[in-house]
């Protein structure tokens, strides 16, 4: 054993332990499983965005050589399966019964020999649908006299969903009493979709003689999905098994519960088989959970420069069912985040929802749980106010940031950031970019005809949810765990509550054990996913898993330490006071020589502990986090903009991050520019939209636009450390930062180009058509 | 493969065809998409089905050297050729440069479309072995990464194409 | 996802071909490059009852020129027209547009032949072949015929060539010795349909325009020719001027509609500017 070989724990940029099943395509997803006498299901999908079901006829369907059931909801129904609850509260239909609320919304199933057979069935089911007019937007939702969508519903007499708010009403207009400028921003943050490569489904393995069943589906939170299935299957928990395999990316929408997911688990029960639902990108794009779709206002009270007050109003396109996953407490997620980086001493936060003829969601694509509409606008409105007050973006920014001295920081609206020096961050991607020298060649280039423009935006997250008392799902509060065992060869598991659909959880949580036991992560094996094996907890979305069941996993390696240096003590026969723990070994002070590493440790659980001490080297850790962690950054945007088409492209991309202790500073990074990616993609191309009849458009890869290689621009990374005090590591989680503060950056730059000529605001998508009428506008175009 | 029979009209038909080496055939259906062919009836599974409109590359495979969009053929249109798939990138228990590249570079996330993505890339270096940067982001232009921002997939080709030099 | 069933033959002789596509009536349709007509038998958009493989037929994969045309296979991908010297220089409107059409990989199997049969409205080779002044290549039992470019569109997915008929080739007339072109196309992103495309195809008598072709994509019920911006260059210089009045004239002579892409005043204005470009890069590249 090589004594010296150093341990590479938290801080080394390991390679991926899980890649090498994937460089070989031997990667297990879900469509890669087959099992004996395997059915397939696929749906149908209404037409319509609202109508009133009026028959359906299955005859014909039926009638098709290898069909084995069609099932509708009158089916389902029967056995109270037609409706399900969903995270919020609200119910969601599983197959439409009176009526369909979106286009695209799942009306019947058809499961049979092969999905090629059950797709010739689909088209032979007979649906007579009575149209009625679809709602699009959330104003015309509540008007007076809308047409009621969840009429359905025991007591809802209208399209309106919930009321929340967040800060203090007095102290906020007492600010915008006193302010000497106002500013106000409109903007509205489209409905885009994850969109992860690999679309949602699921084996259902209903066992009839075990009473066993075996779900494996995509999901992001296995042990939820578990303890929901039970509650609305009616199947006892223990005998509900849920295995979720090689995900091919989630990004939020593999969170929800799905129709596919019941049906094909209830087809697989009623007809003895396992049934596997596909999801195909039409499927995804038009019924899944979406993202955004937040109408916002927000204004900000200036005095003497200095922000005093925020004020936002926000209305929220939900769907036809609420079904987001977030915190109960909170109706509009972590939102009210929205004083973002910034000393703001008053702010007052409203917001309402409401329902739409659209796919139900909300929660999703790396939003941490609203925080990207939050950041968003806070970044916008930021932008506009330095604009309408002549001072530049960067210089305002700084002069209103929360400075280091103020954390841990209470804001306005209730949260305690734990840690942050946004100055440091902003500073290092200013010297990255060389602002002052961009914004003189901003100046030439101007004089010369060309348009370019910078953009900063500086984010404040919030993740890594939650403290119990504060933050449950469905009433599960959200604290997850880590299940960590010696074997006595000095290797190790580590089982996980948490659920990787990329973010590689099987090198960085096996380089937290190798930080705190001296083991290599080679030797360390992370298992997550299955049910039946492993420990309970909420799962992976909002970067939660390094802030909780990181967490975990530190303090059960300590705990398991703790039984380790009494047994070390034993074996170097000293005191358990004479030992020190260095280099991943446990050694006698004053004496270098004595000493025993963990697997020598490990070996004497199991043969040679001391007398009346229980056996083994393992143990369970539920970590409850105390507080959330604030990851923060800038990034700083340049583009150019074609004044003969609108055409944006990003000359330069800085992003500065600061996620505390960076466990795998490799993956971390990789982690950024995904998200950078997508935040680009936001703000330049992705948009599910809809007609005037409530069609989706953007419901396929030709009409939702996500960038290739050579769209995507290239990245400068930078990096400022500032721990979390409050967790074990020091680490904040860094997964959905970027994709919460680049859009902003991305917009901000377009603007800038343009704002010496008075235009402040571009909506996303920021298309070249809109660059181009805001050019002739200004009279800027070619 | 000779002419169908012109007097009858065929739902199925026999398909012979090399796949990463080895002589497979079967008779299919007509209208079964070469990707469905390779996952469901010969188990190759690494290469996958991410849209329905052609659009993200996935299952990109090499028929007869040239990079092909396996959702966008008919499995009975690759009778008598050479199909090449993610596993048959390397000789067994062996890795290609490519497949190298992408685990030294951290060119892949959740995995989904590496297999497309590393068959591109292959058949890029085979006609271009020292590509630029703009030409690896366009040759790759048909495929669809939502995890990594592409921009260690150039590293990892570009990884691979250095190793080739070398060799 | 899974298209309908179909009857699959794969002849080896376009004779043979055609007699397979006479027994069928209108029920069949050819397979070539697949990569229009696939992904809408997937979505069952389309569920023809046969369909006819080309690919096993030899000789209609080659890119040649002889007497008086540049004629292009029906096999020929649209790989092999990017990679083709062939198509630069004078034939450059063809080269330019080869790289823009879909991406990489569905390059690989797509055919031009295919996609003008094909007849996207929003196709880019329509008005790449337009502008230079094509003729299809069509044969049947009866014998071959020639259809003009200007003559084959006849509305969205629809074409002159009748359903006993393969098209086996587009030819494209020499433009003489001097002469040049190019390709714009504003794309959201690799992939995607044109929001404009605008391709120009001059030849040059001395220092003055020959012919002019100047065609548009994405701004009309169908691929368009700027017949009034064609008329204006044609016998006259090519200078600043006249460039700035013929890329008016094809801005006014676009169809656009406001959709996802954009407004119809940007669309105009985009075709105004491309065409611009288009003719300047000309000016420098065919003139020097």
């Amino acid at each position: 054993m090589a004594a010296t070989e150093e341990i590479r724990g938290v801080g080394h940029s390991v390679k991926r332990l899980e890649d090498a099943r994937f460089i070989r395509g031997k990667g297990t997803y879900f469509d890669d499983i087959t099992l004996p006498g395997m059915l397939h299901l696929e749906f149908m999908r209404s037409p319509f965005a609202h109508a009133r079901i009026t028959s359906i006829d299955t005859a014909r369907a039926e009638a098709v050589d290898g069909v084995v059931a069609v099932v509708t909801g009158e089916l389902l129904a029967q056995h109270n399966l037609a409706w399900m609850p969903t995270l919020s509260g609200d119910t969601q239909a599983v197959l439409a019964t009176d009526k369909v609320r979106f286009q695209g919304q799942e009306v019947a199933a058809v499961i049979a020999e092969s999905a090629y057979i059950a797709k010739d069935a689909v088209e032979l089911i007979d649906v007579d649908y009575e149209p009625l007019e679809a709602i699009t937007t959330p104003q015309r939702a509540l008007e007076d006299g809308a047409p009621v969508i969840r009429d359905e519903k025991e007591g809802q007499a209208d399209n309106h969903i919930y009321d929340w708010e967040a800060g203090d009403k007095e102290t906020t207009d007492k600010a915008f009493a006193e302010a000497d400028k106002v500013v106000e921003l409109d903007t509205f943050y489209p409905r885009c979709h994850p969109a992860p490569l690999e679309c949602c489904g699921c084996v259902a393995d209903v066992n009839a003689a075990t009473g066993k069943a075996t779900i494996y589906m995509t999901s992001q939170a296995p042990h939820a999905h578990r303890t929901l299935f039970a509650l609305v299957a009616g199947l006892p928990e223990h005998k509900i098994r849920i295995i979720s395999p090689d995900l091919g990316g989630g990004f939020g929408n593999k969170v929800p519960i799905y129709p596919g997911y019941v049906v094909a688990t209830a087809a697989s029960l009623l007809i003895g088989r396992p049934v596997k639902w596909v999801e195909d990108r039409t499927g995804n794009l038009i019924s899944t959970g979406f993202a955004r779709d937040y109408h916002m206002h927000g204004e900000l009270a200036l005095k003497d420069g200095r922000i005093t007050g925020l004020r936002v109003k926000m209305l929220s396109d939900n769907g036809a069912f609420f079904s987001d996953a977030q915190p109960t407490k909170c109706k509009a997620g972590l939102f009210h985040i929205v004083t973002g980086s910034y000393d703001i001493p008053a702010a007052h936060v409203v917001t309402e929802g409401a329902y739409t003829n659209k796919a139900p969601g909300g929660v999703a694509y790396r939003c941490s749980f609203r925080v990207t509409e939050a950041s968003y606008l806070i970044e916008r409105l930021v932008q506009t106010a330095a604009y309408e007050i002549g001072v530049d973006p960067v210089e305002f920014r700084k002069q209103n940031f929360i400075r280091p001295e103020q954390f841990p920081y209470k804001s306005a609206t209730g949260f305690t950031y734990d840690s942050g020096d946004y100055a440091a961050a902003m500073d290092l991607a200013l010297e990255k970019l060389g602002y002052e020298e961009m914004r003189r060649e901003q100046e030439e280039a101007r004089a010369e005809g060309k348009l370019i423009g910078i953009g900063v935006a500086s984010f404040t997250e919030v993740v890594g949810a939650g403290h119990g008392a504060d933050y449950d799902i469905a009433g599960l509060r959200m604290n997850d765990g880590a299940e960590l065992r010696i074997h006595p060869t000095g290797k190790a598991v580590l089982k996980l509550s948490v659920k990787s659909q990329g973010q590689g959880h099987e090198t960085t949580f096996a380089q937290i054990v190798a930080e705190e036991l001296g083991l290599q992560p080679e030797d360390v094996e992370v298992q997550e996913g299955d049910t039946d094996n492993t420990p309970y907890g909420l799962g992976t979305y909002a970067s939660r898993s390094t802030p909780v069941s990181g967490a975990a996993t530190a303090m059960v390696s300590r705990r398991i330490r703790a039984k380790a240096q009494k047994i070390a003590a034993h074996l170097l026969e000293a005191s358990e006071d004479d030992l020190e723990w260095e280099g991943g070994r446990f050694v006698v002070r004053g004496a270098p020589e004595k000493s025993k590493t963990i697997a020598d440790v490990a070996f004497a659980a199991y043969t040679n502990v001391p007398e009346g001490m229980e056996g083994g080297l393992e143990g369970v850790y539920y970590y409850d986090p105390p507080n959330m962690t604030y990851p923060f950054g800038t990034y700083a945007v340049v583009v150019e903009i074609d004044r003969g088409t609108g055409v944006w492209k990003v000359r330069r991309c800085v992003a500065v991050d600061d996620c505390g202790v960076r466990i795998n500073p490799m993956i971390v990074e990789g982690q950024i520019m995904g998200g950078l990616t997508e935040g680009f993609a936001i703000a330049a191309m992705e948009l599910i939209d809809f007609d005037e009849d409530g069609n989706c458009i953007g419901a396929n890869f030709v009409d939702y636009l996500i960038p290739t290689a050579w769209e995507t621009p290239k990245f400068e990374l930078g990096e400022t450390v500032t721990p979390s005090p409050h967790h074990p590591l020091g680490a904040k989680g860094v997964g959905e930062s970027a994709t919460v503060g680049s859009p902003a950056a991305f917009v901000n730059a377009v603007v800038d180009a343009l704002a010496h000529a008075g235009v402040r605001n571009l909506e996303m998508p920021v298309t070249s058509g809109k660059v181009w009428a805001a050019l002739q506008e200004a009279g800027l175009a070619e | 493969m000779t002419e169908t029979a012109v007097e009858t009209g065929r739902y199925t038909h026999p398909v012979t065809v090399t796949v990463n080496g080895a002589a497979r055939s079967a008779e299919i259906e007509t209208r079964l998409l070469l990707v469905h062919f390779l996952r469901e009836r010969l188990g190759l599974t690494g290469t996958h089905v991410g849209c329905d409109t052609t659009n993200c590359g996935a299952c990109t495979v090499l028929v007869d050297g040239t990079p092909v969009k396996s959702c966008t053929m008919f499995a009975v249109q690759v009778d008598g050729s050479e199909v090449t798939t993610v596993e048959g990138l390397a000789p067994a228990g062996g890795l290609s440069p490519v497949q190298e590249g992408f685990h030294v570079e951290h060119g892949l996330q959740c995995g989904f479309c590496t297999p497309g993505m590393m068959v591109a890339a292959t058949a890029l270096l085979a006609e271009n072995p020292d590509p630029s940067e703009d030409e690896i982001r366009w040759a790759l232009s048909g495929n669809i990464c939502r995890c990594t921002g592409y921009q260690n997939i150039v590293k990892a080709v570009q990884y691979a194409a250095a190793k080739g030099k070398e060799a | 996802m899974y298209p309908a069933r179909f009857e699959y033959h794969a002849p080896a002789s376009v004779d043979n071909a055609l007699e397979i596509l006479e027994r069928y009536g209108d029920e069949a349709k050819v397979l070539a490059g697949g990569q229009s007509l696939i992904p809408l038998m997937k979505l069952r958009f389309a569920s023809p009852r046969a369909l006819v493989d080309i690919n096993r037929i030899a000789g209609l994969d080659s890119i040649q020129e002889d007497d008086g045309f540049l004629s292009i296979g029906a096999l020929v991908r649209h790989r092999d027209c990017e990679r083709s010297e062939a198509l630069q220089g004078r034939f450059g409107v063809l080269g330019d547009a080869a790289p823009q059409i879909s991406d990489p990989i569905v390059r690989n199997r797509g055919t031009v032949v295919g996609s003008l049969a094909h007849a996207d409205p929003q196709g880019d080779w329509g008005s790449a072949l337009l502008a230079a002044g094509g003729q299809l290549e069509v044969v049947s039992s009866g014998g071959t015929r020639t259809i003009p470019l200007d003559e084959l569109f006849q509305g969205p997915f629809t074409t002159s060539i009748q359903p006993n008929e393969i098209a086996t080739a587009v030819q494209i007339p020499d433009p003489g010795a001097r002469a040049g072109g190019t390709y714009l196309k504003l794309e959201r992103k690799v992939g995607d349909y044109a929001t404009v495309g605008v391709a120009v195809h001059l030849s040059f008598d001395n220092g003055t325009v020959g012919r002019a072709g100047i065609a548009l994509t994405g701004v009309g019920p169908r691929n368009l020719r700027a017949e009034t911006a064609e008329a204006a260059l044609a016998g006259a210089e090519l200078n600043d001027d006249t460039i700035k009045a013929a890329a008016e004239l094809a801005a006014e002579a676009a169809q656009p509609r406001r959709d996802e892409r954009g407004s119809a005043d940007y669309k105009r204005s985009v075709v105004r500017v491309f065409t611009e470009r288009g003719l300047r890069k000309v000016a420098e590249t065919a003139t020097a």
